[in-house]
């Protein structure tokens, strides 16, 4: 007999109730905020999550989907969103300059347009409404430096005789009125985007707020037309023409209005990758310092790791747990500082290694000696997880094998490679792959160290150590301001390019396995 | 909401205060440490950013663009309070964009221990370095920012005198991004003169003088010349030596330096909530002289309403002199072109002081700002 909803509630555990409910709180309170923006998607979500959730925890059945779905949640938000908006950003030429949507980027260059007359007077204002309450429909009583007081509304001026205000003395701002309600400056404030909007018609022009107390007369130079697409200057006649995402000159002139807007662009930004001379020249160059650099990394961080490791592992080996909390000291600082104090020892004439060994090495304004300091700054920072890989690892290296090797007539070094060494490996493979990658993109240390210098003289946009990723921040953020749309285009293809080498490296590494296992 | 840099928000929140319960409101003011304007070009499309922005000048052409500003409507009678110089860093397209509140700019800084202030040309400077180099009271005869990098702003007052330019102007005065200068006889004329000077030369512009050392340099005595901004005058002061404050020289035949006159500025936010509140604050409220002293004393640099700075610079001669020094100054081009300029004229800059040939690398970077520009 199937049990009753009565049974069926006794049997829920009070944390799940809870957690559930707070979902469901979470969703009351953020699907309005949603509703009010007009992000239907955001709501569709919401709403999914927060029915899955209830479902998968309220019902008896689904066990395991009770432990999978919040990972599963939190993956998708995490993960597999910003990958999503990386990739649909990358077909866009969202950046500066073209960050509005079209009707926003008119609306904006209509507003930014409006100019004072020149010469015209202006106006001290006081806001009123018919009610008390700041909801009626308000008009704009207007002092001109005469002292004559008008009223305004979206019809126009009307003269108000002075018997019918009070005004400031000093000012000339009018305080009361009859039959009407003088709003406070808060209220004024609060008007917000109707008060933005209201504009009272006057003769070649119309007059605005600004601020809580002043009114001017003001004119647009730019008037849009819907049906062309286009863009009017009123006081030159230019014709500005819709086309890529900005307005051009109709005439040809390749004047163009400040504000753009966001528009598809397709393959745009992939192709660029291709196409233009500026990214495609250097691209190989960089490429292979990019490999160059994160082979070499992991090979010396590894290597050096691996050394002072088996250095530290010596049976006969003292103040141990000393030497370790040392080789231990730059990975406990952050990076980050670490690489801004080499850059400066680097210095060619003040720096600290010139000046210690009494050398004149051009130390970042040379390209082979940059590449080196980056390599030894990459060094010092990440020899110590190298170790502390290693030390772990070499614990596992079974001794009895290491045993019967000496009692077969092994030499040391012999027992290293034929046992330790592949024992060690088989276990850091796949954290060599991940240093790798790691290292593909390591941004600070170039950025911090070098920004990619020196340059060759000519190039400004790639330097002797730039890695993929560097020189990609210089192309996105460096000549023409951000550009997202290519950054995404470029972010993409490393991920692919990342995602392919650390799928061979691990095939190898199956490989390796499997050699050994043998 | 205001935001702004760290060191001004301790006095904007006093002012702010005092207008808000004027008014019966509550103003916060929120400093930000890192990249504030791309900070506030992404808040502000988000719709979240505050109503007002302390910003420099230069910024105004990416702010206009991206639709993060408004216009401000400054009266005839307020915008004859500021100096000219102020008025125009703020003017963008016809339009005013700003309150200015502080001007900057290039100016030399002799330690007069060392070496004899007020050199009449760049020429005299470096022969007085380098005797204070023999005479072993200094290592280094001037400290200019270089860096590997480059550095063209530091290099303008010079690139000005040698009668080189990075943008041409229009018939209103306002930048020409179709107008590139940095391949013209003057710019290339300078170049010449950072190879006669740079390391394979006479040795005194270097590479590893950069934005960390420069300064430090000069308040530790290693060299008497220093060329830098009322930023360094903190330092400069602390340091206890004598110094004197003067323009950068030019080079002899040439004509004076023309240093860049940054402004910092109040810009009202597209996207304020408060809008009406913004603007009165910005308008009737900072341009006034006890404002704008204020903010003089907490960052000495010269106030740009004219009232201030009179008041400031009869107290702080300093002051004065850094105004001095921008008789020939051009403002700092505010147009998006400029982000196209920075990194092209710097590594040129760096490559011609490490030895290459001067003329290759000015119209290679001429080239590449061009381009750059055209894609935009």
């Amino acid at each position: 007999m199937a049990p009753s909803p009565a049974e069926r509630l006794a049997r829920l555990s009070w944390p799940r109730v809870v957690f559930v409910g707070l979902v469901a709180a979470f969703a009351v309170l953020t699907i309005p905020t949603l509703v009010d923006k007009h992000s239907w998607t955001g709501v569709t979500i919401s709403v999914a999550v927060t029915v899955i959730l209830a479902y998968v925890y309220l019902t008896p059945k689904r066990i395991a989907a009770r432990f999978l779905v919040p990972g599963t949640i939190l993956l998708l938000a995490f993960q597999v969103y910003p990958i999503g908006y990386t990739i649909s950003t990358a077909f866009t030429n969202y950046g500066d300059g073209h960050r509005l949507s079209q009707s926003q980027a008119v609306a904006q260059l209509e507003a930014d347009s409006v100019l004072e007359q020149p010469g015209a007077q202006r106006y001290e204002l006081s806001v009123a409404t018919r009610t008390a309450d700041a909801s009626g429909p308000f008009v704009f009583f207007l002092t001109d430096p005469n002292g004559k007081v008008e009223r305004g509304d979206a019809t126009g001026l009307t003269p108000v005789p002075d018997a019918q205000v009070a005004k400031d003395p000093f000012t000339g701002k009018v305080i009361t009125a009859q039959g009407w309600h003088i709003l406070s400056g808060i209220q004024v404030n609060g008007l917000g985007q109707r008060l933005a909007g209201f504009e009272v018609p006057v003769s070649g022009g119309f007059i605005k707020s600004v601020g809580l107390s002043e009114a001017y007369v003001g004119q647009f130079t730019m008037k849009y037309d819907a049906a062309t697409q286009t863009m009017t200057d009123t006081r030159t006649n230019t014709v500005y023409k819709a086309s890529n995402g900005t307005f051009k000159a109709a005439d040809g002139s390749g004047k163009m209005l400040p504000i753009g807007w966001k528009i598809d662009v397709r393959f745009k930004n992939f192709t660029s990758v291709l196409t233009d001379a500026a990214i495609r020249g250097p691209f190989l160059r960089v490429l292979i310092w990019t490999i160059a650099f994160a082979i070499l990394s992991v090979l010396t961080t590894f290597g050096l790791g691996l050394l002072l490791a088996v250095v530290m592992d010596h049976p006969r080996m003292r103040g141990r747990r000393l030497y370790s909390s040392l080789l231990l000291l730059p990975y406990a600082m952050p990076a980050f500082i670490s690489t801004l104090v080499w850059s400066s020892m680097y210095n060619k004439d003040f720096g600290l290694l010139n000046k210690l060994f009494g050398t004149h090495i051009d130390w970042l304004g040379s390209p082979w000696a940059a590449r080196g300091s980056v390599l030894l700054t990459n060094l010092w920072l990440g020899f110590p997880y190298m170790f502390l890989v290693c030390a772990g690892l070499l614990q596992a290296v079974p001794q009895e094998l290491k045993e019967v090797a000496k009692v077969d007539g092994a030499s040391p070094f012999r027992v290293f490679r034929s046992v330790t060494m592949p024992t060690v490996l088989i276990g850091a493979m796949p954290l060599l792959i991940a240093s790798f990658s790691y290292n593909f993109n390591n941004f600070n240390v170039i950025r911090l160290l070098t920004d990619g210098g020196p340059y060759p003289s000519g190039s400004s946009t790639a330097g002797d150590t730039d890695i993929l990723i560097s020189y990609t921040y210089r192309l996105a953020f460096g000549g023409q301001g951000a550009q997202y749309g290519l950054a995404s285009a470029i972010s993409f293809l490393i991920f692919v390019l990342v995602g392919l080498i650390s799928y061979a490296g691990f095939r190898q590494t199956r490989q390796l396995e499997e050699v050994y296992a043998r | 909401m205001i935001w702004t840099d760290a060191q001004r928000a301790p006095v904007l929140q006093q002012f702010a205060q005092s207008f808000a319960s004027a008014n019966g409101i509550s103003v916060s003011v929120q400093p930000v440490a890192t990249d504030l304007q791309s900070a506030y070009v992404t808040a502000t499309a988000a719709g979240k950013g505050p109503d007002i922005v302390v910003g420099a000048t230069d910024w105004i052409g990416n702010l206009v663009q991206n639709g993060a500003i408004s216009p401000l409507p400054l009266a005839a009678s307020q915008k004859s309070a500021f100096e000219t110089t102020a008025l125009n860093a703020v003017t963008y397209n016809g339009q005013v964009y700003g309150v200015p509140y502080a001007t900057e700019n290039l100016a030399l800084i002799t330690n007069t221990g060392e070496a004899a202030a007020n050199p009449a040309t760049f020429e005299a400077m470096v022969a007085n370095g380098q005797a204070a180099v023999k005479a072993g009271k200094a290592s280094e005869a001037l400290a200019m920012q270089i860096g590997q990098q480059g550095d063209p702003y530091t290099a303008q007052p010079l690139l000005g005198s040698a009668g080189g330019f990075i943008f041409g102007t229009k018939a209103d005065g306002s930048y020409d991004p179709a107008q590139v200068g940095v391949d013209n006889a003057g710019s290339k004329a300078f170049a010449a003169r950072l190879a006669k000077y740079g390391e394979k030369g006479q040795n005194v512009f270097k590479r590893s003088i950069d934005a960390n050392n420069a300064v430090s340099l000069f308040t530790s005595g290693k060299t008497p010349y220093l060329i830098s901004g009322p930023w360094a005058l903190e330092q400069v002061r602390k340091a206890g030596l004598k110094y004197a404050i003067s323009p950068v020289p030019g080079f002899a035949g040439m004509g004076p330096s023309a240093p860049f006159v940054g402004v910092q500025a109040f810009y009202v936010s597209a996207k304020a909530k408060n809008t009406a509140l913004a603007q009165e604050f910005t308008l009737n409220y900072l341009t006034k002289k006890d404002v704008e002293e204020a903010l003089y004393k907490v960052d000495p640099r010269a106030p740009a309403l004219t009232e201030a700075y009179d008041d400031v610079s009869k107290t702080d001669p300093d002051i004065a002199a850094f105004q001095a020094a921008a008789a020939h100054g051009v403002v700092l081009p505010q147009i998006p072109a400029m982000s196209a300029v920075w990194g092209p004229l710097g590594i040129a800059e760096a490559a011609i002081v490490g030895g290459a040939d001067p003329n290759t690398a000015m119209t290679n970077a001429a080239t590449q700002i061009k381009a750059a520009i055209a894609k935009g």
